[in-house]
């Protein structure tokens, strides 16, 4: 069931926002184990919450879309007095004395927070296998990786172990794991959701965005999280409607831009088809595709991981052992207890990320990394901006395969950021994207599509992912995870 | 052989803004360990900073009094390195785009008011960091954060200066303008000023030599200490026929001496890249001018006008220009146009300032006005009451409502100027003091002076000091 018909039953009074909480707990207890997508569950707290929506219920109190509706919360967005780990044992023991601004948001519109979502360490990684605790799976096949890094996020959705969640996208890692685990996944416009309370992994490019199994219910977790905040000097000055009430999903007139660059040789052929297959059934509603050319995408990548990785070894710089988290328990003095709370506090990824970008703001290497870097990242939104004269929306795959199965690209990192070609171009020109489901793969997992648009076009991209939604009848649960007390009631 | 010194000074100042540069903690000195800092200012897990403008605007009014050009967008940068008091392991600060560029300071080099110009390279803002505090009950350290993300600026010097007593005027000038603009405290105890000292020496005509810096120098007496040093070590150096390494020292003023940090080789890489979390710097041209025209008179333009207009001599120019509060009350003083600027300077920074070294207070402590102490030298000036007098009615108006003329007459301290009053007291002196009287007699006629001194002891200071001398000399030459 989806948000929006959740909290119809709710105003109806059909269901109590306790039942929907005991509904979710109930497939948390059933699959949980299998899934892996949370690091805490927070039952307790969660059902606390629900008896007060409960309350204002009975009190005829107007409520919010969100209210009684269960949801995950990536565990690198700070909860107060919960465990905030970023899914490293650097914070295994970090409870924040703050929320982010997003979750003030959340708790002020009654959403329910069943727990904080499980993802690879400090968001590095595709895969949601660098995840210190446990690595999480794909709920349409165990035996795959639902994608990374917000991997608890999408699985705790596609699972039915939570309604809608929050993720973060620093490259891909909302969008990935939406397509990995057949859900939509919103990576919003730098700027239009505050960052305040995220853990830092790039801040240039981190963004706060919602998880769903409808565009409806990611337009309207994405109309509670957006918005000026004070505390972050880099969220936008505008103002912002009502996402889910605005949507019109309709694609009449629209240019959809197809970039070849987006569907060349690393693009698996039942990728392309399936991307091609909802580009033509726009096109029957009445858009238009347009054939565009984004010819510095081959660079991104590696613009892409020397600026991430660069932001990244400074923000990384204060998990130290001096104040919180992880302290090396043996060492002789202030140098040796940072290199040992650091060598055994952090993951391979994350030391190999730290590495690079130590390497590349280094003197006498900034200029030829660091600056070349930044250069293409002008180029690429320059290109963007360029292209969106000729399209309103580009349509592309979200990753050039379907999910992959666990382990098998752990020893490959390359291989591994492969998977974000596709997504990381939005993000180093500052640019909202959503992925639907668009297919399924041969062997039974989904494909996703990546709608990209001009800042600040949210409200289109709800609409033309709203027209494809209601083409193809509708998304949902991952197969496996329906059945017996399955669905969320 | 003969050397020259040349020396670039790094000054970081303390502004006095409400609430710190990124958070909006109070920004306060002296509080309890920790009780002044927050997430954001300890650098807490997805915290961000967000700029006060105070800072900006104040760093721009510097800018300004340092004749700098201000750049109207500039942006802010990461310093990375670790260290405990640094919670973020990086320090917000500005590399490539300061606030302020290109400026110069001319500094009073001697008496007759003449000026040495002084480049200023530029002008940043940046926060501080924590304290560190070792406890002897504890084997490690402590780390207080109060001082986290108080904002300094630091002024960088063109290498322009050439000996230590140029350094110093340098500093005090730069504190002396920082205390007329009111944008730091400058309390050298508390750390408020503290300076980064580059010196080199060189045979007269050579190029530059190799510089050392000296770090953390936190008076401006240890100033001159440290570079009567440091170029007393490069010079030992050179004349044994070694050669300088470019070094990082510290100064230890209590030793007298500074230490090796740290060679070029080992200078640390602090890896500076632009802080995505804040935006650029965007200033409006009409602020930058509004910030202009809200400088007040600078020190230096004051002293000049003091010793020009008012006639004083540099001594008491300087002296008074020293802080803006010593200025402000000898100008209202000088307003009133009823006695003359030397004697107001007089008063001021004789009898005035020893009663406040003493009472260790500042003029605004006291119930002194403009008034109130002009209207005392004036009728000194009058000869309505004696100097000494006058010493008795200071100390009155200073810590009471009264005016002078009350206190005057409240103490019985007018003047008698009436000859047939004071040949009485004249008399009763010559009286009792006939070795006195002898030794005038046998021509040692300084005599008089202690004689007069003795007069206005028994008129209680009540004498006029010019009429009792003419008495006694009528007298004595009488007998």
């Amino acid at each position: 069931m989806t948000a929006a018909s959740l909290s119809e039953k709710l105003q109806k009074k059909e269901c109590s926002a306790v039942e929907i909480a005991h509904s979710v707990f109930g497939q948390i207890a059933k699959v949980e184990g299998t899934i892996g997508s949370f690091v805490t569950v927070c039952e307790e707290q969660a059902l606390e919450q629900a008896k007060e929506v409960d309350r204002k219920i009975a009190a005829g109190e107007d409520l919010s879309p969100l209210a009684g509706i269960p949801i995950g919360v990536k565990d690198n967005i700070c909860t107060k007095d919960v465990l905030t780990s970023c899914g490293s044992k650097m914070l295994s023991n970090f409870q924040p004395p703050y929320n982010a601004t997003v979750v003030d948001k959340l708790e002020q519109a009654g959403a329910v927070i069943v727990g904080k979502c499980n993802m690879d360490e400090f968001a590095m990684g595709s895969s949601c296998e660098t995840s210190y605790f446990k690595p999480a799976k794909n709920p349409w096949n165990p035996d795959y990786v639902p994608g990374g890094s917000s991997g608890g996020s999408a699985s705790c959705v596609s699972a039915g172990e939570a309604v809608l969640a929050l993720g973060s996208d620093t490259g891909g890692s909302i969008r990935l794991p939406a397509s990995y685990c057949g859900v939509v996944g919103l990576k919003p416009t730098y700027g239009s959701v505050s960052r305040y309370g995220l853990v830092a992994f790039a801040s240039s490019l981190d963004q706060i965005g919602p998880l769903g199994r409808s565009v409806a219910d990611v337009a309207s977790l994405y109309s509670v999280i957006c918005g000026k905040d004070p505390m972050d000097a880099t969220s936008a000055q505008r103002e912002y409607g009502d996402f889910c009430q605005g949507m019109n999903r309709s694609v009449k007139g629209l240019r959809i831009g197809i970039p070849q660059e987006y569907f060349g040789e690393g693009v698996e052929p039942q990728v392309k088809a399936a991307v091609m297959a909802g580009i033509q059934r726009l096109a029957e509603e009445g858009a238009q595709a347009v054939n565009i050319t984004l010819p510095s995408t081959d660079y991104a990548l590696s613009a892409y991981y020397i600026i991430s990785s660069a932001e990244a070894s400074s923000n990384l710089a204060r998990f130290d052992g001096v104040k919180y988290g992880y302290r090396a328990k043996d060492y002789t003095n202030l140098i040796d207890m940072y290199e040992k709370t650091r060598s055994e506090g952090f993951g391979d990824e994350v030391k190999r990320r730290i590495m690079l970008g130590t390497f590349v703001l280094s003197s006498g290497f900034y200029d030829a990394y660091y600056k070349r870097a930044k250069q293409m990242q002008q180029r690429i939104a320059q290109e963007y901006a360029d292209a969106f004269q000729q399209c309103d929306v580009i349509l592309t795959p979200t990753s050039p395969s379907p999910a992959f199965r666990v382990g098998e690209r752990t020893d490959d990192p390359l291989k591994m950021y492969a998977a974000d070609v596709c997504t990381v171009t939005v993000n180093i020109a500052g640019l909202p994207a959503i992925s639907v489901p668009c297919g399924i793969s041969e062997n039974g997992l989904p494909i996703g599509m990546q709608m990209i648009g001009p800042k600040f076009s949210e409200q289109m991209l709800f609409d033309v992912a709203g027209c494809y939604e209601t083409i193809c009848g509708g998304f949902g649960i991952a197969p496996s995870m329906k059945g017996e007390g399955g669905q969320t009631k | 052989m003969n050397y020259e010194m040349t020396i670039g000074l790094e000054v970081h100042a303390e502004l006095n803004t409400a609430t710190k540069i990124y958070c909006s903690c109070q920004n306060v000195f002296g509080a309890e360990v920790n009780s002044h800092c927050c997430p954001i200012c300890t650098g807490m897990p997805g915290t961000l900073p967000t700029l006060n403008e105070k800072v900006v605007e104040y760093a721009v009014k510097m800018g300004h009094a340092l004749n700098c050009k201000i750049n109207p967008v500039s942006k802010q940068d990461r310093k990375n390195y670790f260290y405990p008091d640094l919670p973020k392991a990086y320090q917000i600060s500005q590399y490539d785009i300061p606030l302020c560029e290109n400026g110069y300071l001319d500094v009073i080099v001697d008496e007759s008011g003449a000026t040495k110009r002084i480049g200023v390279t530029r002008i940043h803002i940046e926060e501080d960091a924590g304290k560190l505090l070792h406890d002897e009950s504890f084997s490690g350290s402590l780390v207080d954060f109060n001082r986290c993300g108080v904002p300094l600026i630091e002024i960088v010097s063109e290498p322009d200066m050439h000996s230590s007593a140029e350094a110093k005027a340098y500093l005090e000038t730069i504190k002396s303008i920082l205390q007329y603009i009111d944008i730091s405290d400058c309390k050298m105890q508390e750390g408020s000023i503290r300076c980064d000292i580059n010196v080199s020496v060189r045979r007269p005509g050579d190029p530059l030599g190799t510089r050392c810096e000296m770090k953390n120098v936190n008076t401006f007496s240890g100033a001159v200490r440290a570079i009567e040093y440091e170029a007393k070590r490069q010079i030992e150096i050179l004349e044994a026929g070694g050669t300088i390494g470019q070094e990082t020292r510290r100064w230890d003023d209590a030793k007298g001496q500074n230490f090796l940090l740290r060679s070029k080789e080992d200078s640390q890489d602090y890896r500076y890249f632009p802080e995505p979390d804040l935006l650029t710097i965007v200033i409006d041209e009409g602020d930058i001018q509004k910030w202009k025209e809200e400088l007040p008179e600078l020190p230096n333009k004051k002293l000049k006008r003091y010793m020009q207009s008012n006639g004083l001599p540099y001594f008491d120019a300087n002296l008074l220009t020293e802080n803006p509060e010593k200025a402000a009350f000898f100008e209202a003083c000088v307003e009133k146009g009823i006695c003359k600027a030397k004697n107001i300077s007089n008063w001021l920074l004789g009898d005035v300032s020893k009663l406040l070294n003493e009472k260790n207070i500042m003029l605004s402590d006291t119930c002194l006005t403009p008034e109130k102490l002009t209207d005392m030298i004036a009728m000194i000036e009058k000869g309505t009451i004696s100097v000494t007098a006058g010493k008795m009615v200071l100390e009155d108006i200073a810590f009471s409502e009264k005016t002078a003329e009350e206190s005057v007459k409240e103490k019985g301290l007018a003047q008698i100027s009436d000859t047939g009053a004071l040949e009485e007291i004249v008399k009763s002196v010559i009286a009792a003091n006939p070795k006195s009287v002898a030794d005038y007699k046998g021509g040692k006629t300084n005599v008089v002076g202690f004689l007069v001194g003795q007069c206005m002891r028994q008129s209680k200071g009540q004498g006029n000091p010019a009429v009792l001398k003419q008495i006694i000399e009528t007298m004595l030459q009488k007998d």
